[in-house]
């Protein structure tokens, strides 16, 4: 028993070790000066610390700009995709209207396409609607989200129904029993959707790269791709540029893991 | 919030059901508009372009676009570029989606052990390189395995064994990518196993040590049934996502060597937006998720067939 204990705690040391190491270096050596990771034995901490990677990227690569653009662009997103998915999302749950059970239909069958499949004609679409390069284009996927609409509807099918309806005959429109008591009983799920939101806006990748065109409207993972196949041999400074990219989300992740955990596991262990 | 205004305080019996039904369509239209727009408009034209031959010509003048019919399918299965990318990929997943499922499971078997301290706290920091931005953990895991200085080298030679070029030859490329995407998403299928361990009765690991059982008939007898269904729903979540690669190989290797990390997604990228050959990467998408589908398909039916059995 006491043989077991310890195997296991030294197996979650290892699996621990192995999983932050990556991240612990990547900050150690962003503060290295420059050519010292390209040593070997890898250093494991800097020799001397220095800002000055920070302050290449800031003032010579234009971090400044992408970070703002990243920003801009997730809180944008969330704010859009919280708008267009909580309502729908509630009302799929809570209200009959007709056609709801075809439409719902239709969405589940839509869960199994890729959106990665429509990318294409949405470029194209988009190109004729001049939103190529511009932030609107870059938006416009996360308005469309069947995942966040599910999500919503799951947690509204807990709100009792009597609440509702003692509303209603207290003479509450629709839309005051949506902000005064749907709103604020769903406010743990919209703080998860809205993280998810936030954090796959931050991260996303493909979109981005096709839609923005011109390197001031870059993100910070579009900026770190362009940046890495220009600087091959600038070790310090990539690291540099990863950290100013994954901090953020992960500080936020944090922060908050609490919603996104038990959001994630809604959204998966019920299918 | 404030107090209602008193005229809309007034019950009017006369607003029922019409009216909920409009209220109703008010709150679903937004995002059935945008749903409808923006994802199922472009899946279905993503359909009809994959049947023409929408190139940089008919970019400039739509005048130019002319329907093919299937040949860009006829065209792709005779490309051996697309044949090496579906190769790459299939070899990403078969070899991905078992070993990620095997360190979710091992990690959440751990975690599980009541004698594990700090269990909610491994828990987080476990999860954490799933949240994580993957262009830049792609880069720092691109130093990692640097033929010369890299940390896993380095690892290597210390303990005797030679250095590996891993991100430098087709051999080790995949094996070497995958290294990285484990670590990144291991963690998620870890929850969901945790979440699932936990609903066993500890009665039940009880029961099967006073039978005798050790910790591998434990493994084998209670907790692989506990979570057999769980694992049916991750592999077609894990198969989707690892035919999906794109970041990873665009990162770390550009497709290379010898184009043996080109993906689909990969090709269907290079094919739309850098060759600018829109019909045939529709074609590519299409193959993508039709793949995607058929091999989801077969699990169900295997998972099917061995649930009969039990």
């Amino acid at each position: 028993m006491k043989l077991r204990s310890i195997f296991l705690n030294l197996a979650v040391a290892l699996i621990a070790l192995i999983v932050l190491f990556p991240l612990v270096w990547m900050a150690s050596v962003s503060f290295m000066p420059t050519g010292e990771a390209a040593t070997f034995p890898p250093p494991l901490v800097p020799s001397r610390w220095t800002l000055e990677h920070y302050r290449d990227l800031f003032l010579n690569q234009g971090m400044g700009r992408y970070l703002w653009n990243s920003f801009a662009l997730a809180t944008l997103a969330t704010i859009l995709a919280l708008s267009f998915t909580v309502p729908a999302g509630y009302a799929f749950a809570k209200l009959k209207f007709t056609g709801r059970e075809r439409l719902f239909q239709f969405l589940v069958a839509a869960l199994v396409v890729p959106a990665q499949i429509g990318t294409l004609p949405l470029f194209l679409m988009l190109k004729g609607m001049g939103l190529v390069n511009t932030y609107a284009g870059a938006l416009v996927p996360w308005l469309a989200s069947i995942f966040g609409l599910f999500l919503v509807r799951q947690y509204a099918l807990s709100i009792p129904d009597e609440m509702l309806e003692a509303a209603r005959i207290d003479g509450a429109s629709e839309g005051q029993i949506f902000r005064r008591i749907v709103l604020p009983t769903l406010q743990p799920i919209i703080v998860t959707l809205g993280l998810f939101v936030f954090l796959g806006s931050w991260n996303d990748f493909l979109w981005p790269l096709i839609i923005l065109t011109d390197q001031s409207n870059y993100t910070l993972p579009v900026a770190l791709a362009a940046l890495s196949r220009e600087h091959v041999q600038d070790v310090e400074l990539m690291m540099a540029g990863a950290v100013v990219t994954v901090a953020p989300v992960l500080i936020l992740f944090l922060a908050l893991q609490r919603y996104y955990i038990r959001g994630m596991l809604a959204g998966s262990v019920k299918g | 919030m404030t107090v209602a205004d008193p005229t809309l305080v007034q019950p009017r019996p006369s607003r029922g059901l019409a009216a909920r039904e409009r209220a109703a369509w008010g709150f679903v239209a937004p995002a059935m508009i945008a749903i409808g727009l923006f994802f199922a408009l472009p899946v279905i034209a993503a359909l009809l372009l994959s049947l023409t031959d929408f190139d940089i010509y008919a970019l400039a003048d739509l005048d130019n676009l002319r329907f093919v019919g299937l040949q860009n399918y006829e065209r792709l299965m005779t490309n051996p570029l697309f044949w090496g990318a579906m190769k790459n990929t299939l070899t990403f997943a078969v070899l991905g989606v078992p070993l990620s499922i095997a360190a979710s499971l091992a990690a959440a078997v751990i975690l599980n052990a009541r004698v594990v301290k700090w269990r909610p706290i491994w828990r987080v920091m476990f999860f954490a390189p799933y949240v994580t931005t993957l262009v830049a953990t792609a880069v720092v895991w691109r130093y990692l395995l640097h033929t010369r200085y890299g940390v896993i080298n380095w690892g290597l030679e210390s303990v005797g064994l030679p250095a590996v070029d891993w991100l430098g030859q087709p051999s080790t490329s995949i094996p070497a990518i995958l290294m990285f995407v484990v670590w990144k998403i291991f963690g998620y299928n870890m929850l969901i196993f945790l979440a699932v361990l936990q609903t066993v009765p500890d009665d039940l690991y009880e029961a099967a040590r006073i039978d005798g059982a050790g910790p591998w008939k434990q493994f084998r007898h209670v907790t692989l049934p506990a979570i057999a269904p769980t694992m049916l729903l991750v592999s077609i979540i894990s198969v989707a996502s690892f035919f999906q690669l794109f970041a990873e190989p665009y990162v770390m290797t550009q497709g290379g060597p010898a184009q043996s990390t080109v993906t689909v997604l990969y090709f269907m990228y290079e094919e739309g937006f850098k060759w600018w050959n829109l019909g045939s990467a529709s074609a590519v998408a299409f193959v993508l998720f039709l793949c995607i589908l058929a091999i989801t398909l077969v699990q169900l039916a295997v998972a099917k067939r061995v649930g009969a059995y039990q």
